[in-house]
Order: structure tokens, then sequence, then C-alpha cells
């Protein structure tokens, strides 16, 4: 680092080669008039050239969207979704709503966290096997010292219903020869094969993708932002059209209290 | 009772015995906090007994009292401010201003997460001598595995806990140091008072707030995620205060800089018509 000239540099002025909105006038996307030059593309494929600053192919969109469909669970009993619902309940904006359940949804066994490390996970172990690691060792020894398999089992559920129907159109649109793709599949059948209960899930299935297509953890965490965002806001209407408080009403006796047994303040 | 009841070893709630849902009485980790707590306890004992499942000592809660006063306000140049003042500046909604304060303040250059690489570094040093202490608070070694609370965040950049554009020790940050060193039960604080400069020397950084709070952490007794939350927690009355006096100055009186745009298409049609 190099003290407070370099603060001093950027200070008082914005410099930026990522865009600017002049209204009135016009607007530039990263060294594009967003109304002339990008006014045609759809929104998702908008929302990828602002995080990869180049056009992804339409299929690759077309196969996280679809993912994004298939895992949007309008299921307010679902930790993200219970918070927009929770929020419907006391009656907050739906924009606060949303938000906190999208911030909710970076968790680390589900969600932006859990792909993220699939992601890094992948690459970690394709650069280990490209060095001359056996697949077999290379995971046991990452389960024996201590290392946490994102991607692979799930919270809820033992299997995942979504990918018959991700692998189903990844095929359809031409996506499934990369090397990460096989890479995913022999470590669930390596799993398999010894008995764990550590079964290839959505997450692991995308993040292949993502490693296949070339996308970092950073530019794979944003792109898939939108995955739940369809199946909160039935979750928000619904609990916001219900009497106030009436979602996930809990009375006290509901509550197991396992702490300290009653005692008097310390007088001071 | 229901199937699928929650779980807590914090709190005792009985109900009045005509609503299942209304409280006749509250118990924290065993106290009646509306019997007997109300009107005698400090808001330090209350934040202390929730994390902690005991009441302070006077000792404990007066230095928790005087870290909040020290983080309390980090001031409008702070990230974490300006964004609350974002909020209050557009009439958004007081939460969307504390939710902003709350994401930017979150970060590892200078916000919550600073705190809990800093505080993970001091639970290294737990049973260690402490000639080897500067060598851990010091360290800025990415994980080779991704642990779960990893997933997510930036590279690291810097050591935890000290200021990336520092020259020298903030006189704030020296003055914060030196009064929770002298009311800490010690071992952090008091050994990075004697020994600030050559834990600076080894960062070639000098030391941040972010530090002096995390030390103070660890000496009460906190532990990486619970000095994160409270870290987040404490900074926020700063960010609510400017994010409503922003509201009242208006968007006149908040910066708007000049861009400089290094990337701008009409400068291409320009050059290419040249």
């Amino acid at each position: 680092m190099s003290g407070p000239q370099t603060l001093a540099e950027h200070a008082g002025v914005l410099r930026t080669k990522m865009g600017a909105a002049f209204p009135g006038n016009r607007a530039v996307f990263r060294g594009h008039d967003l109304h002339r030059e990008l006014k045609d593309l759809d929104w998702l494929s908008l929302c990828a050239f602002g995080i990869f600053g180049r056009h992804v192919p339409r299929e690759q969109i077309q196969l996280m969207s679809s993912a994004w469909v298939y895992s949007s669970y309008p299921d307010a009993r679902l930790w993200n979704n219970r918070v927009a619902a929770l929020a419907g309940s006391t009656r907050s904006t739906p924009n606060l709503a949303i938000s906190a359940a999208q911030a909710i949804s970076e968790a680390t066994i589900f969600g932006r966290g859990n792909e993220f490390r699939a992601l890094d996970f992948f690459l970690k172990t394709q650069q280990a096997l490209d060095a001359g690691a056996s697949l077999p060792d290379y995971l046991e020894n990452f389960l024996r010292s201590g290392g946490r398999l994102a991607g692979y089992g799930r919270p809820i559920s033992t299997s995942d219903e979504r990918m018959p129907l991700t692998l189903g159109l990844a095929e359809k649109l031409g996506l499934t020869d990369g090397p990460y793709l096989k890479l995913a599949f022999d470590i669930d059948r390596y799993f398999e094969s010894t008995g764990r209960p550590l079964r290839m899930n959505l997450s692991s299935l995308l993040s292949a993708f993502a490693a296949d297509f070339g996308w970092t953890t950073r530019e794979f965490n944003m792109q898939l932002f939108c995955a739940f965002l369809a199946g909160m806001y039935p979750c928000y209407l619904e609990a916001a059209d219900k009497p106030p408080g009436a979602t996930f009403p809990t009375p006290c006796v509901d509550v197991v209290y396992e702490g300290a047994p009653a005692r008097d303040w310390p007088a001071r | 009772m229901s199937g699928s009841p929650l779980h807590t070893r914090i709190w005792r709630e009985e109900a009045e015995p005509d609503n299942a849902f209304a409280t006749r009485t509250a118990r924290c980790h065993g106290y009646d906090v509306y019997g007997q707590m109300l009107g005698q306890a400090r808001w330090a004992d209350m934040v202390w007994l929730l994390f902690k499942g005991e009441a302070p000592t006077r000792a404990e809660a007066t230095m928790l009292d005087t870290l909040a006063v020290a983080l309390a306000n980090p001031g409008p140049r702070d990230p974490m401010v300006h964004a609350a003042m974002c909020g209050g500046v557009g009439g958004s909604p007081a939460a969307a201003s504390l939710m902003a304060a709350l994401a930017v303040g979150a970060g590892q250059s200078g916000g919550a997460r600073d705190v809990y690489l800093c505080l993970r570094h001091w639970a290294q040093c737990s049973d260690t001598a402490e000639s080897t202490w500067a060598q851990a608070l010091t360290q800025t070694g990415q994980p080779t595995w991704l642990a779960p609370d990893d997933a997510g965040w930036p590279a690291i950049e810097h050591p935890a806990g000290f200021d990336p554009h520092g020259v020298r020790t903030a006189t704030i940050v020296q003055q914060t140091l030196a009064t929770l060193a002298s009311m800490s039960p010690g071992p952090r604080l008091p050994w990075m008072v004697t020994q600030r400069e050559a834990l600076e020397q080894a960062a070639g950084l000098p030391l941040a707030m972010t530090g002096v709070a995390a030390a103070a952490l660890a000496d009460l007794g906190f532990n990486a995620q619970q000095g994160e939350m409270l870290f987040l927690l404490l900074r926020l009355p700063g960010a609510a205060a400017h994010a409503l006096e922003q509201a009242d100055y208006g968007f006149k009186r908040f910066p708007y800089p000049q861009v400089d745009l290094l990337d701008d298409p009409l400068n291409k049609h320009q050059e290419a018509t040249a």
C-alpha cells in the first residue's frame, strides 16, 4: 500500500471505465452507449455484460436462468423465503423484504456461499489432478484435513429434483462436454462408491458448468444473484395479505428453553 | 407444543394466562428482564448478558460501554456511514439506511470482517508465547481451502486490523488503545500498548481502529463471530444519525463528484472520425 497518496488521487472524482449517467442526454455502460448499442439486450444479458464486460453466450445465460426457474420455490418455510414472508407479516416494504431475503441467500450451506466454494474447489482440484494427483487420494486427503465439501449433499433432502432438468437442458444446448462437468460426476461417483451421503446437488452442477464456461468465483457469485428471487415475491405477498403477525406465529409454549434456571439479577 | 419448536438457551417467556402469544414474564439467561433488570441494568449489561449468558462485572460492563462509545460513529467519511447517508438523502426507509450501513460496514477493509479476521488471529495466539503474537497478527495468507465462512469474501489485501493507507497510528486510535488498555483485564491490549511500534513495523502498516477493537473484544472474551456481530451493531448509531441528518440537509448538500469517464464511446467515435 502506498499511504494516503492513493486516497488523495481518488478524492473528489470518480475515475471509471464502467460507465456514467448524463441525465437528459445519454448513459454509458462499460464503454457502450446504453440507449444505442445495448438497448436491445434482454435484462439478463445486460446483467451478464455488466459482470463479465463481454457478451456472454446466450446458451450459458439460458442454462443458468433456467436453473433459477427450477430453484424458485415459493415455499415460505425456506429460510431465505421465510425472511420475505416475515417482512410481509410485519407489514414491512416489499423492497426491504426481498433485499433481506436475497442477503440471506448468501449462505454457507446453500446459495451463494455454497456455489462460490464449489467452484473454488473444482478449480483447485483440477489443478491438483493436472499436477498428477489421483482423485481418490485427493478427496480423502481433503476430507481428512477438515475440508468441508460444498455442492455435495443437501441440508433438507438427499436427492435433487432439479438435476435431471438442468442436465437435459444443458445437453440440448450443447454444454455437457466440458472437463469440469466430468470432474463433478467423477467426484459424485467416488462418494457413491464409498457409501458417503455426499451426492451431487444443483450447486455443484452449476459450479461445474461455471468452471467449464471459464467464470471466476466472483463472476459466478454475481451472476447467480437472481437464483431464488422469483419464489420470494409470493411468500411476501401471501404473508402481507394474511392478518398481521399470522405467518409463523409462535406461542410461548413453542419455544423450548434450554438455558440457565431462573435467578436474581445481582444488586450493584 | 408444535412438532417443530424453536430452541433457545437465551430467552424464556411465560405466556399470559389468557393469551399464548402475550408475554407475562421474560427471562434472559434466567434473569427477569422486565421484573428485575429494567431500571437497574445498563445497556452494556444487557448486551453482555445476551452474548455471554452471564451478567458482566462492573468493570467488564464499563469497558464494553467505553468500546461502544469509541465505535459509535466512524463519521460521515467512513464508507459505512456514507452508505447510510445515501439512504437518508433519497428518502429510503430507515431500515434501508441501516441495511446499507451493515452491508458496507461488513467489509474486510475497515469493517466487521476485518475485526473477525483479527479475532481469528488472536484465537491462534491463545496458547502461544507472546513473542509469536506479532507474526500471527500480521499474517495475510489466503487459506488453501475456503472454509464455509470464507466463501464470497474478496482476497485479503492487508493484515487485518491495520490501516492500509496509514502513515502512522492515528491519534484517535492511540487514544482508544490507551483508554481501553487501562481498563482491560489483558493480556492483549496491554501487550499492544508496549509492542505497538514493533507490531506496526512487522505489518508495515499502522494499527487501525479495527485492530484495537478486536484486541478489546478478545480481552473481554468474545470470539470472532461474536466480535463481528458486536462491531456491526456498535457502529450503527452514527450511521443512523447521519442518515437522518442527511435527509434534513437534502440532496443539494450531498456530494455528487465529477466523473472522469475513461472508456467513453463518444471519444472513440470522435477519434474514429478525426
